[in-house]
């Protein structure tokens, strides 16, 4: 029988996120979390949380889920990393066609996707069951939902040959990027860490938004790489996205497609993000953004 | 250490890539072809763990038309060893990429698999870590270092929300992303030294049929034409306007 199960690493949020898809798709599902809790109010049939301690690196996350994930014919995730790194694995594992970054369906066997850094969006039909998905939340707002879920403990027996030696997280007080908002970005021209973040950082800020950065940018130093936006970043989605300093490379618009308004702010009056911003101004952003904040009184 | 770079060629990432008009595939008339960004990266940290201790030997492998030969070329004027050509006209998904990648690691029985984390064609990011399960080895994907440790590897890996170090037993797979090296500009010498070394042609021996497959190709919806506006005032006003802020 058809059935889905969404897998959630590390808490409700991304349950959240992933309930509009599973709502389109329209099969029964369940909700799995590796670690943390997953939501019991998204219209999961049972929700299963495995609740370990932390989410184990890939090789030994994918050999738990090998058989929890027996008997669905579709298994989803969320369109990040750490869905790429470890369930790309579990389909290698089970033999299982994989279709990244879906961003629409027709039927539970027809996706959309983008490809070639965003130019070009291919329609994937899958020929075998089970298939395995990670998907962009944009493109599936979710309605509510009534009644709370089953809960469920599994054993998720997760060992492997790689071993964590250390983690770095960064980010600090700033909301996830791709779930911000609002999202400031900079490129090249900020020049240095400091000045990145005294005005994007700031700005952002004073916009309680996520700051994010082209590759450019991240390249030389000035941002962090987690805040790269584009084919090999974050996709991001937010209702207002800022990009100042930004040339507007296929490569950087691949990731910002997704937004409500697009607002860029260049020097140059014939660069390439005119095209795609729905509202442009032509300035130096050293100038425009002390501007901005001046007149918004933030 | 014996190492294997698995290596795509494809659409120059810098081109502008359409459709064609009936969506049966991309317009790649005019259009150039390259090594796929993220593997010359994987061959270029294989080539400078080569310079750091000679015991190294680099094989690179494409799947692909006899049109490989050109990528595989410019993989051996980086300072790979030899190549490998899986020639083959077969239509492939990722595991089917894996599967026949999977033939070639049987064959040369290498310590490290070194690759690209995506193909900057289809954009799937899929085949390394399928290999990796194929094989039973530990991966590290998204790598931005990797260090040689006697009979272990340190990778440095990117995460959604920073970086993390894991720590693999040889055999092991690594997919690189842009942060691990800048490839490096590849003088003559190379070049005329790489017309020498060995390119190898050898059947597909798997080509299992593909579980998922793309049926049309389509350009994105255009955005609304957007408009400039000509002062901060102007664009403060529309922003709120727009309920934006
Ligand atoms: C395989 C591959 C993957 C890639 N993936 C990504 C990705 O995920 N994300 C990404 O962003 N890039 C990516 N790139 C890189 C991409 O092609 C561009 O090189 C990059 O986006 C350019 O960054 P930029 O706009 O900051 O720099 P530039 O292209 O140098 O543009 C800087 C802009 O700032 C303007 N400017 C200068 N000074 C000022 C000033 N004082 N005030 C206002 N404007 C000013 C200039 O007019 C210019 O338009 C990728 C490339 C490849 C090959
Ligand atoms: N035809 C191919 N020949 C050799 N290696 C390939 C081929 N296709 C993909 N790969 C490898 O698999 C990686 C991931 O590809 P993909 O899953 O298509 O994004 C690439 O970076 C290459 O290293």
């Amino acid at each position: 029988m058809s059935k889905l199960l969404l897998i959630t690493f590390d808490g409700g949020a991304e349950g959240h996120q992933l309930a509009g898809f599973a709502q389109k798709l329209g099969l029964p599902f369940d909700v799995l979390c590796i670690s943390g809790e997953a939501p019991t109010e998204i219209g999961a049939a049972r929700v299963l949380n495995a609740g370990l301690a932390e989410v184990p690196p890939a090789d030994a996350l994918a050999e738990g889920l090998k058989s929890l994930v027996a008997g669905y014919s579709h298994i989803a995730g969320l369109s990040n990393m750490r869905s790429k790194d470890v369930l790309a694995r579990l389909a290698g594992l089970i033999e299982a066609g994989m279709v990244t970054d879906v961003i629409g369906l027709q039927s539970p066997t027809s996706f959309t996707r983008p490809m070639v850094a965003g130019s070009v969006i291919a329609t994937v039909e899958v020929l075998a069951e089970p298939v395995i998905l990670t998907v962009r939340p944009a493109g599936f707002p979710a309605d509510p939902v009534s009644g709370s879920s089953p809960v469920e403990s599994v054993t998720l027996a997760a060992s492997g040959q790689a071993q964590r030696i250390s983690v770095t997280a960064r980010g600090g007080a700033r909301p996830d990027l791709s779930q911000a908002r609002v999202v400031v970005s900079g490129g090249r021209p900020l020049g240095d860490a400091e000045t990145f973040e005294r005005v994007i950082g700031g700005f952002a800020d004073a916009l309680g938004g996520a700051a994010g950065a082209t590759r450019a940018a991240v390249d030389s130093g000035i941002a962090a790489n987690e805040l790269q936006v584009g084919q090999t970043g974050k996709i991001v989605a937010p209702e207002l996205y800022i990009a100042a300093g930004i040339s507007g490379s296929t490569q950087h618009m691949a990731g910002i497609k997704d937004s409500k308004l697009i607002v860029a702010i260049n020097k140059d009056p014939d660069a390439p993000i005119f095209e795609f911003a729905d509202l442009g101004l032509v300035g130096d952003l050293f100038e425009v953004i002390p501007e901005i904040r001046a007149k918004l009184s933030v | 250490m014996k190492i294997l770079v698995p290596l795509k060629r494809v659409i120059d990432p810098y081109a502008k890539v359409k459709p064609l008009g009936d969506g049966s595939g991309l317009d790649l008339s005019g259009i150039k072809f390259d090594i796929n960004p993220f593997d010359e990266i994987a061959v270029e940290e294989a080539v400078r763990m080569k310079e750091k201790d000679g015991s190294h030997e680099i094989i690179v492998v494409s799947i692909g038309t006899s049109d490989s030969e050109e990528q595989l070329r410019k993989a051996l004027a980086i300072g790979a060893d030899r190549a490998i050509l899986i020639e083959t006209e077969h239509i492939y998904d990722s595991l089917g990429i894996a599967h026949e990648l999977e033939a070639v690691v049987r064959a040369e029985s290498p310590d490290l698999v070194l690759m690209g984390k995506q193909a900057t064609d289809d954009d799937n990011n899929q085949a390394g870590q399928m290999l990796a399960a194929r094989l039973g080895w530990p991966q590290a994907t998204f790598a931005s270092k990797v260090e040689a440790a006697g009979t272990r590897l340190q990778v440095t890996r990117e995460t959604d929300s920073g970086e993390e170090v894991l720590e693999l037993p040889l055999p092991s797979l690594v997919t690189a992303d842009l942060r691990l090296n800048e490839p490096r500009y590849i003088a003559l010498p190379g070049i005329i030294k790489a017309r020498s070394k060995p390119l190898e042609k050898r059947p597909a021996s798997v080509m299992s049929s593909p579980k998922t497959r793309t049926v049309r190709y389509d350009a994105p919806p255009a955005r609304a034409a957007g408009r400039k506006v000509s002062s901060v005032d102007e664009l403060v006003a529309a922003l709120q306007e727009k309920g934006a802020l």
